[in-house]
């Protein structure tokens, strides 16, 4: 595959690339994790002057919001924009297009093989400033970074599957991989050597280890939550604020079905829970809420971890999601953001299937 | 958590049952007599693709011993395609169930046509008989759902 080899550092060279995206109008603007350098604060930025890029810190190994939520409208606002994506940020956007909530017409997406990232608690304590360079080192020689996101440690879809360049980062030095005619078309006259190379497999095999090993115990450490008592152990300490489904990038419904009327508690509803129980559990149908939506969305869950970092009771929401999501998807051998023509599994079906559960 | 397996209890087992065919069918067991447990409480709907999993589940927590989804063979769904979409669903939520260690011989999907009314009689006395082994569901007097 023809590929770019960077001379500097992944990050300065992407920047590079994004800054001569804009300044030769290739692009209206960039959507990339930003870093202050006074202050050291981080964000998702969207950048449309070329001075900005300054700021601009690509593979800033955090991350503030899904940038493939956050993505959703703006594909569609007619703007051309290059995107840099974390995998499953990428994954997560085509399920939204997928459901008609973003659009790859005007996009240019870059990704990288992923090292994962670090939950948010570690940029407010600001540590983030001492772990970033221990990660750039780790990752480069395949070896699993300390303090990541439960699901980034048992994350093994991080190599991006469907973008438009991809960069890969070993310890033999960087390249920038070209997978489409945009991506071909996009970089032309970019500045830097084009040889034909692949990324190194042996590296990806390497991760690819550890985030087996790694996923295996995160699901094992959830199987003692399993069972009605286990989940009343687990969403017992639920506010209910549903800030999880609110960063989910799946859940992308402006009026959830669980913030509508049709659970809006009132006063029959206690006078007959409390009749039949004895007792009511404030705030009511935490569980429900759950599986709910893991009955709606569970199937393209890209286990990007977003809910479990903003839980503010520290309930593991994405290890669960990703867990029994797998099996969800699996009944269809589904696999979320793989392919924007994959469709939904619950959109489509076969007559002749299932056979054996009516 | 309080779980009777003594099996003398009536169990309840809310019915979502499809106008077209599920519903007729236990209609038909009706006018002609055959023997149906009390256990079943039937809810009609226009089409079994209208119950959303959340309305089972929801039976299911508020302490239904048993969830029955009834509707028209697949190929004979009066929307056409309805019942193929539920049974996907359906496929999910169990497959929900089973990776959170629930137990999801609680919740089953079952065709019956307009018929059928033996058969509706079948079922539902076989679901019922299952239902009593397995004993009161826990969600019943768990409190903190
Ligand atoms: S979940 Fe995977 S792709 Fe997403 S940030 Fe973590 S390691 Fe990267
Ligand atoms: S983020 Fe945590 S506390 Fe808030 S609704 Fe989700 S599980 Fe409950
Ligand atoms: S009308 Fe009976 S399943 Fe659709």
């Amino acid at each position: 595959m023809n590929s770019i080899v960077m001379k500097q550092d992944a990050s300065t060279a992407i920047r590079e690339l994004l800054a001569y995206l804009l300044s030769s109008s290739r692009v209206d603007a960039v959507l990339t994790m930003r870093q202050v350098p006074e202050t050291g604060s981080c964000d998702l930025g969207l950048i449309t002057d070329p001075s900005g890029m300054v700021e601009a810190e690509p593979f800033l190994p955090v991350m503030t919001a899904n940038a493939g939520q956050a993505l959703s409208s703006i594909s569609m606002s007619g703007k051309r924009i290059a995107a840099v994506l974390k995998p499953c940020e990428l994954r997560g956007f085509t399920e939204r297009v997928k459901r008609e909530q973003g659009s790859f017409d005007n996009l240019l997406t870059i990704s990288s093989i992923c090292g994962g990232v670090f939950p948010l608690e570690k940029v407010i304590s600001g540590d983030l400033e001492k772990l970033v360079p221990r990660y750039i080192e780790k990752t480069a020689r395949a070896e699993a970074p300390r303090g990541l996101r439960e699901t980034c440690k048992a994350c093994e879809e991080f190599v991006p599957m469907n973008a438009d360049i991809s960069v890969s980062v070993t310890e033999h030095g960087s390249l920038m991989h070209l997978h489409s005619d945009r991506a071909e078309e996009y970089t032309e006259g970019f500045e830097g050597e084009r040889i034909e190379a692949r990324a190194d497999q042996s590296h990806i095999d390497r991760m690819m280890k550890s985030r087996s090993a790694a996923k295996g115990k995160l699901f094992q450490s959830l199987e003692k939550s399993s069972g009605l008592d286990g989940l009343v152990d687990l969403f017992g300490k639920c506010v209910g604020c549903h800030g999880c489904s609110r960063v989910c990038p799946i859940c992308y419904c402006q009026h959830c079905d669980f913030e509508s009327i049709n659970f809006d508690y009132n006063q029959p509803y206690f006078q007959e829970s409390l009749e039949a129980r004895g007792a009511l559990r404030l705030p009511p149908d935490t569980i429900l809420f759950q599986l709910g939506r893991l009955t709606h969305m569970s199937f393209s869950c890209v286990g990007c971890g977003m809910c479990s970092d903003v839980c503010p009771v520290s309930i593991p929401v994405a290890g669960i999601f990703k867990k029994t999501g797998e099996r969800t998807a699996g009944l269809f051998d589904y696999v979320p953001g793989r392919d924007s023509e994959e469709p939904i599994p619950v959109m489509v079906f076969k007559e002749e299937e299932l056979g054996d559960i009516g | 958590m309080i779980s009777d397996k003594h099996d003398d209890f009536t169990p309840r087992i809310t019915s979502f049952l499809c106008k077209w065919c599920s519903y007729t069918g236990a209609d038909l067991a009706g006018t002609n007599r055959l023997q149906y447990p009390t256990s079943i409480i039937p809810i009609q709907v226009m089409c079994s693709s209208r119950v959303d999993p959340v309305f089972l589940i929801k039976a299911f927590l508020s302490g239904s011993d048993g969830v029955l989804m009834g509707g028209c063979h697949p190929g004979d769904c009066h929307y056409e395609t309805g019942n193929y979409h539920t049974r996907r669903r359906f496929a999910i939520l169990k497959e929900i169930f089973d990776s959170l260690g629930l137990e999801s011989d609680r919740l089953k999907l079952s065709w019956i046509s307009a018929s059928e009314g033996p058969k509706f009689a079948q079922v539902s006395n076989e679901y019922t008989e299952q239902i009593r082994k397995m004993g009161k569901n826990p969600t019943r007097k768990s409190v903190f759902l």
